[in-house]
């Protein structure tokens, strides 16, 4: 099957300054994708150069098949959400949605019909005869979407859409954009700095970094395996503990030690025998750490770690402690009994953990 | 007991504030008269008949009021050797403002949107030099200009009054839409392009449609300018082209015997009353527009 979006090779200069290099995506019918990172990393730049707003360096962009390269926007049959929905502010919410169609020549009576589908559709009926400026945050973020469903186009495009709406809104909105793309089978690109948006949108997410893209994969992938300390510290929340340890392979598994300031070092044993350097980072989810009883896998190992800070969190307790230098985050249950200067018994699970080069942050495992 | 206290101070303080708060009055009311002063003169003498000016007081009301004075000044007072008053020049005027203002604001509108959203290489360096334009002293312009129009076969024309005119105005306007228009995000521009809007449909259906307090600001200002302009008004018209400004100095400098101060005064204001009119009628826009930019993201 063709793929819907492809782009190879992309680099994009101003002037002498690389702002994205060697760009490699495609995306198949029906996916969604998002491109996550720091802000300056280049990921609304590459939606642009998607769009066709920002000229491409040199490389190629296909869409729906088409080599659209050197098309102009209006030609290449996509869709754009903006972080500032970017409604014309002298035009009704109906002139707004339809205006795409009357400048293509499209006549009154599709206009009409397409409109109320589309209105219908996202709840704005009652608000099509109102200009943007004497709407909510939430109602413009509807009519931006609108403007871009009633072109169904063969991509879609966003850029940060959520950004400027209020917590709750922002989750709520996140929600119907996962059941419009579910229910509408399209194909989206979607930015933001958001990894959590990121990880419940996408089925596949690109994280760049100064232009570079880091990884791609889909959610899990990249949550379970990042590619590199980066990708690791960048998605998820708490971030994922990356600690320094030393390692040695013993033909039986991988010993694992870990220093402490004030105690022995802990001692982890890694049944796999892997070829890890003698220095590594490992890199641990909050949430791989827990009480002994509590999530028990074949995989744990035990050890008795001294707790520095306890931050209850409604349905977890976060529990912070100093191990390899850094600060190393747990994720308890809720009425776990860990106080503040006592040791408490943790398990490590070692099942999920990823080792990193520490001079070049790849992953090793 | 702390009442007591403080009160003889704190009534010592609304005193000196009630104090202080009427000086300022005093200060703002001699200003008023101060400003005020020269147009009560003019409309009180042009009001007079010769014989009140010659015994009456400067700045006393007219005895009898007699509309005399307006009526030579617009149809029959001298400038020259000939006695229409200024009514030609009036229309000269009007000939001259009217299309250089629709004309310069039209274009520099479309300059504004150019440099501000459409950037192009140059882009910087091309606004720069139409800034440049603002502050070149026009008597510097005047002979290249007198040349140009000749070679241009319009030297001495309406037409050519309102080239110079349109010319000269297009620095200011452009500045004024660029302002008004760099801070209208980009994102609207990108969004239409991708509607499928071309660069004169966006300009039109949605740049133009925001634009009216800036319109204003520009009208405003460019009419103020072309109609009150002296030095273009006498260096490139010739007899029937000439502008109000011109025809209201030959009619001060030119008169022998007798000075008839009323009807100088009725041809000053009549002079100054459009531009008098437009402020009236769009001054609430023209503040508004000029701090448009600043509030408006």
């Amino acid at each position: 099957m063709a793929s819907i979006l492809d782009i190879k090779n992309l680099y994009k200069n101003y002037g002498a300054q690389e702002i994205l290099k060697d760009i490699n995506v495609s995306i198949e019918q029906g996916d969604f994708l998002v491109l996550v990172g720091p802000s300056g990393c280049g990921k609304s730049t590459l939606l642009n150069c998607i769009a066709g707003l920002e000229p491409i360096t040199s490389g190629t962009l296909h869409i729906g098949g088409q080599n659209m390269t050197d098309v102009s926007p209006k030609d290449r049959d996509i869709a754009m959400v903006f972080q500032s929905y970017a409604l014309y502010p002298t035009m009704t919410v109906a002139k707004n949605i339809t205006f795409g169609m009357k400048v293509r020549g499209v006549d009154q009576a599709t206009q009409a019909l397409k409109l109320q589908e589309v209105a219908k559709q996202l709840q704005i009926e009652a608000l099509l005869s109102r200009r943007p400026g004497q709407l909510s945050g939430g109602q413009r973020q509807r009519v931006a979407m609108g403007r871009a469903l009633v072109r169904d186009p063969k991509l879609f495009l966003f850029d940060e859409p959520l950004s400027n709406l209020d917590a709750k809104l922002r989750v709520e909105m996140r929600t119907e954009i996962k059941e419009l793309h579910q229910r509408l089978g399209a194909s989206m690109v979607y930015v933001t700095h958001d990894q959590i948006e990121a990880m419940t949108l996408a089925t596949k997410i690109v994280v760049m970094k100064g232009g570079v893209i880091q990884q791609i994969g889909t959610p899990a992938e990249i949550y379970n395996r990042p590619a590199n300390l980066f990708v690791a510290d960048f998605m998820g929340n708490p971030a994922m503990n990356l600690i320094p340890a030393r390692a040695r392979t013993n033909g039986t598994g991988t010993r694992i030690e870990i220093d402490r300031k004030d105690a022995a070092p802990i001692v982890l044993t890694d049944e796999k025998n892997r070829d890890l350097p003698k220095d590594v980072i490992i890199g641990v989810r909050p949430e791989d750490i827990a009480e002994p009883d509590f999530r028990t896998s074949q995989d744990a190992q035990h050890a008795d770690c001294m707790v520095d800070i306890v931050e209850p969190a409604g349905a977890d307790t976060f529990v912070v402690m100093q191990l390899g230098g850094k600060q190393v985050t747990a994720r308890l249950h809720a009425e776990t009994t860990a106080a503040p200067g006592h040791v408490q018994r943790l398990s490590f699970d070692l099942g999920k953990v990823s080792y990193f080069e520490p001079a070049t942050g790849q992953r090793l495992n | 007991m702390t009442d007591l206290a403080i009160s003889p101070a704190r009534n010592q303080n609304r005193t000196s504030k009630i104090v202080l708060r009427w000086i300022l009055y005093l200060i703002l009311g001699i200003f008023v008269i101060f400003y005020l002063m020269p147009l009560f003169v003019m409309v009180s003498t042009s009001l007079k008949s010769l014989e009140e000016i010659r015994t009456g007081d400067l700045v006393s009301l007219p005895r009898e009021v007699t509309f005399d004075a307006w009526i030579t000044a617009w149809s029959s007072a001298c400038t020259g050797i000939r006695c229409e008053g200024v009514r030609p020049f009036f229309w000269n005027s009007v000939m001259i403002a009217v299309p250089a203002v629709l004309i310069s604001t039209l274009i520099g509108a479309l300059n504004g949107y150019v440099v501000a959203q459409w950037r192009f290489r140059g882009a910087n360096l091309f606004f720069a030099a139409m800034l440049f334009g603002c502050f070149i002293p026009f008597q510097v312009v005047l002979l290249p200009m007198a040349r140009l129009l000749g070679l241009m076969g319009i030297a001495g024309t309406i037409p050519g009054l309102i080239f110079v005119h349109v010319i000269y105005g297009l620095g200011f306007t452009t500045l004024f839409f660029r302002n008004y228009y760099v801070s209208i995000p980009s994102e609207l521009t990108k969004a239409a392009k991708i509607d499928g809007a071309g660069f004169l449909r966006i300009f039109w259906s949605i740049f133009l449609p925001l634009s009216l307090p800036i319109i204003v600001v520009t009208v405003i200002w460019q009419f103020t300018q072309i109609w009150n302009d002296f030095l273009f008004g006498v260096s490139f018209s010739q007899a029937g082209t000439q502008p109000i400004t011109v025809a209201l100095n030959n009619i001060v400098n030119s008169t022998t015997g007798v000075k008839e101060y009323n009807v100088d005064m009725a041809t000053a204001i009549i002079a100054a009353l459009p531009t008098l009119l437009v402020y009236v009628i769009a001054g609430k826009y023209f503040i508004r527009g000029l701090t448009a930019g600043s509030v408006k993201g």
